[in-house]
């Protein structure tokens, strides 16, 4: 066969093959077509988005929290430039080399350094890893001085909050904390590292106020994550500026006066306005500590103290109110008609109710007395016998009406309400009835009545501000943008007791510090025109037993602590025109005698300084309280 | 014309060097050049428009590759026919040899470093396997074909160095192997349901196949399967590649804009995943250009094979051709996600010197074919009328 025809043959077979497999190839680079088309025509849009993630990161800048003041424009809380050292691992040849150099300005302990080599583990090169937070002055600049021996390592500044007061506000301001993972609401700000929220006081009530908008920054970044450049920048804004209705000056005051007892409360509040003055509490702590991170150790030390230093004794602090209910019990048995100076008890010590004695806290007794002498020598007997004539349901209402029994929503977390009993109270939570023996234990402020310090000082405002239904307040309202907002007050309603009533109550309580013969005559100021008038009480944590009484050992000082009595004292000043109103309780005080002195001299310093009467901050605008709060 | 007599075939016309370098296929050429320099353009923006470190190398291998090329292709075909088995048993050589280096502890290797280059001999074996199979079938008459016996030595050939590479392991360039032997065997004129049988065979070998593929590869034709399965691990080049592919769009996102390429988040920027960072920037239109210049070269590929008046030279134009489309569309299909990742570069374009090479003597023996297109070989490589 020619070469030639073979050939030919050849190629026709040839060319038959190459056409199919072309169309083989065509279809496959049509696939290929068809596929750019869905990825870069149909899907387009969903990657451009995909791509856009990749590049642009968005990141919070906390904002500036805002600052508490007291009512002058006194700083209580601020922020502070805080500096710290960090490492960044890329910018040194030798990480451990670095940190040895550093530890010669700057102590590092053993702790540290593995904090910071696990840090910089996980993290990527060029993340800056804090190395040493809360730097001193002279920590930085010695840093800053032989940062040529340093490597890697350079100064950052934040900010952190700083209480310029320390311990004498803790109770009020409450402090910061890192965020919990309970706290977490799905806010983003709340998870930027080092974000702190108010975890108690003012800073926990109005912390959404306080904390402003976070700003946004948006960046480029590469695959592995380092920041290319700033695409753009929204600042936020910072935080509300609260004024509050304290004084500092008084509020340094009362505390420290309040440390010469190892656990005591007291409450001052300027009648007129239910502005609360000053609110201490002792023992108290340190408010930075938290912000700075507790150390485990320092936490027990602090939930294991006795004295309960965390606690708002204040607020949260409940106390049998003793005598100084004895008020309360007056007013009730006057609006009932018993006549203050028309009816009288006789006093031999003690009174019998069926098989039982209920004691008078004198021995002797006290004679015939009326009211007004009831209040004066505190005498139990008198309001034994009237509070047996009108009931205790009528003291409850009388007491829930000044104030006691429920919360008085003052604008701080973690208020307790107390207890007032009634007959259906005790039905309900203790599921006895009820026995006229608890009645007459009631009138003295014994037995089920529990009050806080705040309530005793809102009950001392509503009796002198002559019946007025005033509600304290620790806020006054804030300031935003340099604008100051005052959140609006109502006048205080009228409880609808009668004036003759209450001139009564007056001079019973004057009586009491004025009189020789009343039971804090003793402690009575002295200067003209502050004179004080008060009320005595001495709350009983155990009962005497009859041998005891019959051992005459009820000397409290002979007690352990825990066992001694509670010593409270209530009292307005001045006596002609009542502007301001304080509440003292001491706890296992041992009697009223160790807190009448102290009320005495906080009292005096009030009017010395005169908070309510001297120009406070000035507000531009009102707004309605319950809108203006952001988590009341 | 000065007519001689050839020791391969009488009536051949003899053309002189100076008649071969006037016909060259100016065309051809110039597509060559079209396509490198749009290859050079993405290597300077693969290194966020620097020459260094990839373009200024690809470029002076392109020169290099360019001379080749036309050493190549006006060598007689005669010479490259003469020569092609023994082509074919220097590149399996060293195939056995980056083996026995291998399993002689110098550790996995796929290259012999030459120090001016890293030779990978299973690139030129892509382009050797053609060689053998385009002369062993030149050989083969018609009816020859239709024999089994006859498919049993090229089939050798073939399984031969594919079982080498495979070992090395380099399941991309197998198959590249593969495919393109199958393209000789189908022009040569192999009956229909051979490829049938073997492709049945192949499917019924593929789980045991499977067992001994490496963790690795059986994890990127998983990923394959299911993408979303795992988007920051072994998925991640690919999802990164789509991202990059798609928001590119219609325009794409301008020279040396593409996020994607220059933030680090497209894998293998300079190698496999280039036609990604071309799709980026220049968006569908310049895919479908770049696509279009190749389609083009393989038209060039085709007609050259069609022309030729010698089986061999038909075999080996049709075989190259295909490779060259082989290559192109495993790489643009596998960053599309059409295919697994198996590491196929784009010619011409991806940064790497032997595929450079490679692919330079392929075009230039598919040129040499041009330029001896009238020239005949008889059936048994020696003149016999």
């Amino acid at each position: 066969m020619p070469m030639v025809h073979e050939d030919q043959d050849r190629h026709k077979g040839f060319t038959r093959r190459v056409l199919m497999l072309t169309c083989g190839k065509a279809a496959l680079l049509s696939a290929l077509v068809a596929r750019m088309y869905y990825l870069q025509v149909v899907e387009a849009e969903k990657y451009k988005t995909l791509a856009e993630d990749n590049r642009v990161n968005l990141r919070l800048l906390p904002p500036r929290r805002g600052k508490i003041l007291d009512r002058f424009g006194q700083e209580l809380a601020n922020n502070q430039q805080n500096f710290r050292v960090v490492v960044v691992r890329e910018q040194t040849p030798d990480l451990v080399a670095t940190l040895d150099a550093l530890s010669k300005l700057i102590k590092l302990s053993e702790h540290d350094y593995k904090r910071i080599l696990r840090d910089v583990k996980r993290k990527r090169a060029f993340v800056p890893v804090t190395v040493k937070d809360n730097l001193s002055w002279n920590q930085v600049s010695s840093i800053e001085v032989n940062s040529a021996d340093l490597p890697g390592a350079s100064i950052e500044v934040g900010e952190t909050r700083f209480y310029p007061y320390g311990a004498d506000f803790s109770h009020i301001l409450g402090y910061v904390a890192a965020v919990s993972e309970k706290e977490l609401t799905g806010d983003p700000l709340l998870e930027l590292p080092g974000f702190r929220i108010g975890k108690s006081g003012v800073e926990k009530y109005h912390d959404n106020d306080m904390r402003g908008q976070a700003g946004t920054s948006e960046f480029e970044v590469n695959a592995y994550g380092r920041v290319i450049r700033e695409l753009a920048r929204n600042e936020g804004g910072s935080g509300r500026e609260m004024i509050l209705t304290v004084d500092a000056g008084l509020q340094t005051f009362v505390q420290q006066r309040l440390m010469s007892e190892q656990s005591a409360a007291s409450v001052v509040i300027d009648i007129k306005t239910g502005d609360v003055l000053a609110m201490g509490s002792v023992p108290s702590y340190d408010p930075s500590a938290f912000n700075l991170g507790l150390s485990s150790k320092q936490w027990n030390k602090l939930i294991n103290n006795q004295f309960t230093p965390l606690t708002n004794k204040a607020i949260a602090g409940t106390y049998a109110p003793g005598s100084t209910f004895k008020m309360i019990v007056a007013l009730a048995a006057m609006k009932e008609g018993i006549g203050a100076t028309s009816h009288t008890a006789f006093c031999p010590g003690f009174m019998k109710l069926g098989n039982a004695r209920f004691h008078c806290w004198k021995r002797g007794g006290h004679g015939h007395v009326n009211m007004i002498e009831g209040l004066q020598h505190s005498c139990d007997v008198y309001f034994y016998d009237v509070s047996r004539r009108i009931g205790v349901d009528k003291i409850a209402e009388m007491a829930n009406k000044l104030g006691l029994g429920n919360r008085v929503n003052i604008d701080l977390p973690g208020e307790r309400s107390g207890v007032i009993p009634t007959k259906a109270w005790k039905l309900a939570n203790i599921g006895e009835p009820w026995q006229g023996g608890e009645t007459l234990i009631t009138s003295i402020g014994q037995g089920f009545v529990l009050t806080t310090p705040l309530q005793l000082a809102v009950m001392v405002s509503r009796i002198a501000s002559g019946g007025k239904k005033v509600i304290p307040r620790i806020t006054r309202g804030y300031r935003e943008n340099g604008k100051a907002i005052a959140y609006e007050q109502k006048e205080f309603e009228d409880l609808g007791i009668p004036q003759e009533h209450m001139r009564m109550i007056y001079q019973g309580m004057d009586a009491v510090s004025n009189n020789p013969r009343g039971t804090a005559y003793k402690y009575r100021i002295r200067e003209e025109g502050w004179e004080l008038a008060g009320k005595t009480g001495t709350a009983q944590v155990r009962r005497i037993t009859l041998a005891e009484r019959q051992a005459g050992i009820f000397k409290n000082e002979d007690l352990p602590w825990r066992r001694r009595d509670h010593g409270l004292f209530v009292a307005y000043a001045p006596v002609d025109n009542p502007r301001y109103a304080c509440a003292v309780v001491v706890e296992h005080g041992g009697g009223s005698k160790s807190a009448a002195p102290i009320a005495r001299d906080i009292l005096r310093e009030t009017q010395r300084r005169d908070p309510a009467r001297t120009s406070a901050i000035s507000f531009d605008a009102k707004v309605d309280v319950n809108n203006a709060s952001g988590d009341s | 014309m000065n007519q001689r007599v050839h020791y391969l075939g009488r009536h051949n016309p003899e053309i002189t060097l100076g008649q071969k370098i006037w016909q060259l296929n100016w065309g051809m050429m110039l597509l060559i050049c079209l396509i490198a320099a749009i290859g050079l353009g993405m290597l300077y923006s693969a290194a966020n428009g620097n020459f260094d470190p990839w373009a200024s190398k690809q470029a002076i291998r392109f020169g290099v590759g360019f001379v080749v090329m036309l050493v190549v292709a006006l060598v007689d075909i005669r010479i490259w026919f003469r020569f092609s088995y023994l082509f074919y048993i220097g590149a399996l050589l060293l195939l056995v040899g980056v083996e026995v280096m291998g399993s002689i502890g110098m550790g996995a290797q796929r290259w012999i470093d030459l120090k001016f280059i890293q030779l990978q001999p299973s690139e030129l074996m892509k382009v050797a396997i053609i060689f053998a199979l385009a002369r062993y079938f030149h050989g083969v008459s018609q009816e020859d074909i239709g024999r089994v016996t006859f498919l049993f030595i090229p089939l050798v050939m073939v399984l031969a160095p594919s079982v080498l590479v495979l070992r090395q392991p380099d399941l991309g360039t197998t198959g590249m192997l593969v495919m393109a032997s199958g393209a000789v065997f189908f022009c040569a004129g192999v009956r229909l349901w051979k490829f049938a049988v073997v492709l049945a065979a192949g499917l019924a070998a593929i789980p045991i196949g499977w067992q001994f593929l490496h963790s690795y590869q059986k994890n990127r034709v998983l990923i394959f399967l299911n993408p979303e399965q795992d988007p920051l691990g072994t998925g991640y080049h690919i999802h990164q590649s789509k991202i990059a592919f798609g928001s590119g769009g219609v325009f794409g996102k301008g020279f040396l804009q593409g996020s994607q390429s220059h933030l680090n988040f497209l894998p293998e920027k300079q190698t496999d995943f280039i036609f990604t960072m071309l799709a980026e920037e220049f968006g569908m239109v310049g895919g479908l250009v770049l696509l279009g210049l190749y389609i083009l070269l393989m038209v060039y590929g085709l007609a050259i094979s069609l022309r030729s008046r010698n089986q061999f030279g038909r075999l080996l134009a049709i075989g190259l051709t295909f490779n060259l489309f082989l290559y192109v569309f495993i790489n643009i299909a596998m960053i599309m996600g059409l295919v697994p990742v198996v590491g196929v570069p784009l010619p011409l374009i991806s940064y790497g010197g032997t595929v450079m090479l490679t692919v330079m003597m392929g075009l230039g023996l598919v040129m040499s074919v041009w330029l001896h297109r009238d020239i005949k070989i008889s059936r048994h490589g020696v003149h016999d009328e």
